[in-house]
């Protein structure tokens, strides 16, 4: 079992603790995991990618090839879009609906999201509102996490505990809300 | 035994620690900052290893060199572009007569993810003579850390070991062996291998050549660089080095015959092995992470007895980072193909963050040169380099850690005006100091601007060398004339005047300096969370 997911956002959107949630998760689960990090300048508001691989058996690369992702995760639509090639024929196209508009020439939002329908492979979440509703706004990338679940290796409780380890520091009110984003995530 | 999930900069810092070092230097650069931070979390923790960030590559591997002096393990850690700054040290510790363990970890980026080049640092290592490792994996970072360690002892020779960005950042799990004790302090009792008088270098250069031997024998010996012969598939043998060894084993499962293969993580050159292969096959596929370096030795300028197909031919893109797709032509593999979408997306570069210093030292600087018919901004490398890209398009020269200065003076003595040179605090103390010197000497009439954030802001905020509250003491000790020394706050209520001030710097005949003293807005978010700065 190879499962390679390509993660992908706007620099600060926090896509690294989304690879973190899933990544220890699936290694909670006894599965090998390789994470390929974006670090240094191009984290200032850039487009941001990450390449997340989970398998039974040791993978030599910490790359994703073209048309071999089973998933795109994205905090973002447009950035969704950009990193099609990647992924499978059967592959899913996870993705947030709210833009961040930081570029003179962002494209009409409708559009985007009508571009990622097409594609049959798309799963749009509400992340912003799903977090609203679990009481920190902050817990968006935890419901994307929820939402990535229903597709990945990993059973619901080690990524259930995966995401409790990561804000145990930050008290329990912050592991109960991120708790819920990811339920209310996964739907 | 340990297993930890680490970077692969996290690992080869592990693999330092658990080879005994007593000292770690370096300079912060991505993709190798992470080693350093990882040393210095550990050394605040366990207190048993002095770690600390130095003013530029240079002075870290001459402070290396004097623990190996002392006969103590040490590890010094930059950039590939950095080491052109060490590169004096680094060159001439190949012929001292090495005693402890001195290992330089340095980091290239090919595809050039944060740098200005795509160097390749196997090249510096062949220039100085010296043993250069390069790990695939996390597990090997760490491995032949610890290798590099003992070989840097036994043969006396500073040993570099080579990363690049995907490796530095790339998580996966290291299993660790247990840790080596630290050398005891004890100076070296042969000096004369550690003065380079022409008389003495000479016999130190003379015994590097011949030491060479035992290197290749090392190289040769290794299983860091396995040879599998497959003699009933004479098509094509495989050389690969680095990741490419990654991407060749993936690809490989759809080969309906495992080529022969040799795999170079040592260098220099596994020659016998490289003769081995040759002899078992028709043809030489050569897959290796950045320059030409290992095909350039086999195609040499002569015809050859037979065939390569690399870099040099096109069969391998020359530029960028390998990866799993760009390998897989010369194995004769055809290209897969994702989704597409028929709608064109926009890049999304990075840039200056919402409210960042710079943006208002940017937006008063350029108010200034309207009232100029024309002007020069030169500048470095930074956050500010950002300034390149709209809406700022505020400088016009990028070129190496402290070129600002230099160009500038350069532009301005050959007559141009006004000449205004943008570097950040990080950078000035790095290699800013030393042109400004030569500027104060010949009163050049050029404005030096200093975007003082009070920290190393692209490599992820590590601390600056020297604090704000010196600056202004050392530029005026350098000779700068006080009335031309001006300190603005770099806030949008502050523009009318700063734009007054850059307007009367530029109007003057000399040298002056303006420093932009504005704290970076994440270190400042950093410092909040942590409790108070630093």
């Amino acid at each position: 079992m190879k499962y390679d997911i390509i993660l992908a956002g706007v620099g600060g959107q926090g896509v690294l603790s989304v690879a973190a949630g899933i990544a220890t998760g699936a290694m909670l689960q006894g599965l090998k995991v390789r994470q390929s990090e974006v670090h240094g300048m191009a984290q200032r508001g850039g487009a941001v990618m990450s390449h997340l691989r989970i398998s039974d058996i040791e993978i030599p690369g910490d790359l994703v090839g073209m048309g071999s992702a089973d998933m795109i995760l994205s905090m973002e639509p447009l950035e969704a879009l950009r990193y099609l090639e990647y992924l499978k024929p059967d592959g899913r196209l996870v993705t947030a609906v709210e833009s961040v508009v930081n570029i003179p020439d962002y494209p009409d939002r409708d559009e985007i999201l009508a571009k990622a329908e097409a594609t049959g492979a798309a799963v749009l979440v509400d992340a912003k509102l799903i977090a609203k509703e679990a009481g920190n706004m902050r817990s968006a990338n935890m419901a994307m996490v929820g939402a990535a679940s229903k597709f990945l290796p990993i059973t619901q409780d080690k990524i259930e505990e995966a995401i409790t380890g990561m804000f145990a520091q930050k008290g329990e009110e912050i592991v109960a809300q991120n708790i819920k984003a990811f339920r209310a995530g996964r739907g | 035994m340990d297993e930890l999930v680490l970077l692969g900069d996290e690992a080869l810092a592990l693999g330092a620690i658990d080879a005994g070092i007593s000292s770690a230097y370096g300079y912060p650069g991505t993709p190798s900052s992470e080693i350093m931070e990882y040393i210095l979390e550990h050394s605040e923790k366990s207190g048993d290893i002095f770690a600390s960030w130095s003013s530029n590559e240079k002075t870290a591997y001459e402070e290396a060199i004097g623990v190996s002096f002392v006969g103590r393990r040490v590890l010094v850690t930059m950039k590939h572009v950095g080491l052109n700054v060490a590169a004096d040290p680094f060159m001439n510790s190949a012929l001292l007569d090495i005693k402890g363990g001195l290992v330089i970890a340095v980091a290239d980026d090919p595809g050039m993810h944060s740098s200005q080049g795509e160097q390749d640092s196997r090249y510096f290592a062949a220039f100085a003579r010296v043993m250069c490792f390069e790990p695939r994996n996390q597990q090997e970072c760490y491995e032949m850390t610890r290798e590099a360690f003992d070989i840097s002892e036994k043969f006396h020779i500073p040993v570099m070991i080579r990363l690049v960005t995907r490796l530095a950042h790339s998580r996966a799990v290291v299993i660790t062996s247990p840790a080596r004790k630290p050398n005891i302090l004890e100076k070296t009792d042969n000096t004369r291998g550690w003065m380079l008088l022409p008389a003495l270098a000479r016999r130190n250069w003379v015994s590097l050549l011949d030491r060479q031997t035992d290197f290749e024998k090392y190289s040769t010996g290794t299983d860091y660089n396995p040879l599998t012969i497959n003699p009933d598939f004479r098509e094509f043998g495989v050389i690969t080095s680095g990741l490419g060894r990654n991407y060749y084993d993936e690809a490989k499962l759809e080969l309906s015959s495992v080529p022969s293969h040799l795999h170079i993580s040592v260098y220099p050159v596994p020659v016998d092995k490289i003769r081995k292969l040759a002899e078992s096959v028709d043809k030489l596929v050569i897959i290796e992470e950045g320059c030409t370096f290992i095909e350039d030795y086999l195609r040499g300028y002569l015809p050859q007895a037979i065939e390569i197909a690399g870099k040099r031919d096109g069969s391998v893109p020359l530029t960028g980072e390998l990866n799993p797709d760009n390998i897989r032509g010369v194995l004769g593999l055809s290209q897969r193909e994702g989704l597409k979408t028929d709608i064109e997306l926009p890049g999304r570069p990075p840039q200056l963050c919402q409210g960042c210093p710079h943006a208002d030292t940017y937006a008063a600087l350029n108010e200034a040169r309207e009232s100029f018919s024309n002007s020069i901004v030169t500048s470095d490398i930074g956050c500010y380099s950002l300034g390149a890209l709209p809406p700022y398009n505020a400088i016009e020269t990028i070129i190496c850690m402290g070129a600002s200065v230099g160009t500038a003076k350069g532009a301005a003595e050959a007559g141009f005006e006004p000449v205004t040179a943008v570097i950040g605090d990080s950078t000035f103390l790095h290699s800013g100091i030393s042109p400004l010197v030569d500027a104060v000497a010949c009163n050049t009439p050029m404005t030096l601007v200093i975007l003082d954030n009070g920290t190393v802001a692209m490599t992820g905020g590590q601390q600056t060398i020297m604090p704000s509250s010196k600056l202004q003491l050392l530029i005026e000790g350098i000779g700068v004339d006080p009335a031309h020394i001006k300190t603005i706050t770099p806030l949008k209520k502050y523009h009318a005047e700063n734009v007054e001030i850059f307007k009367q710097e530029m109007n003057y005949k000399g040298i002056s300096v303006i420093i932009a003293l504005r704290e970076c807005l994440e270190t400042a978010r950093k410092n909040k969370k942590s409790g108070g700065s630093k």
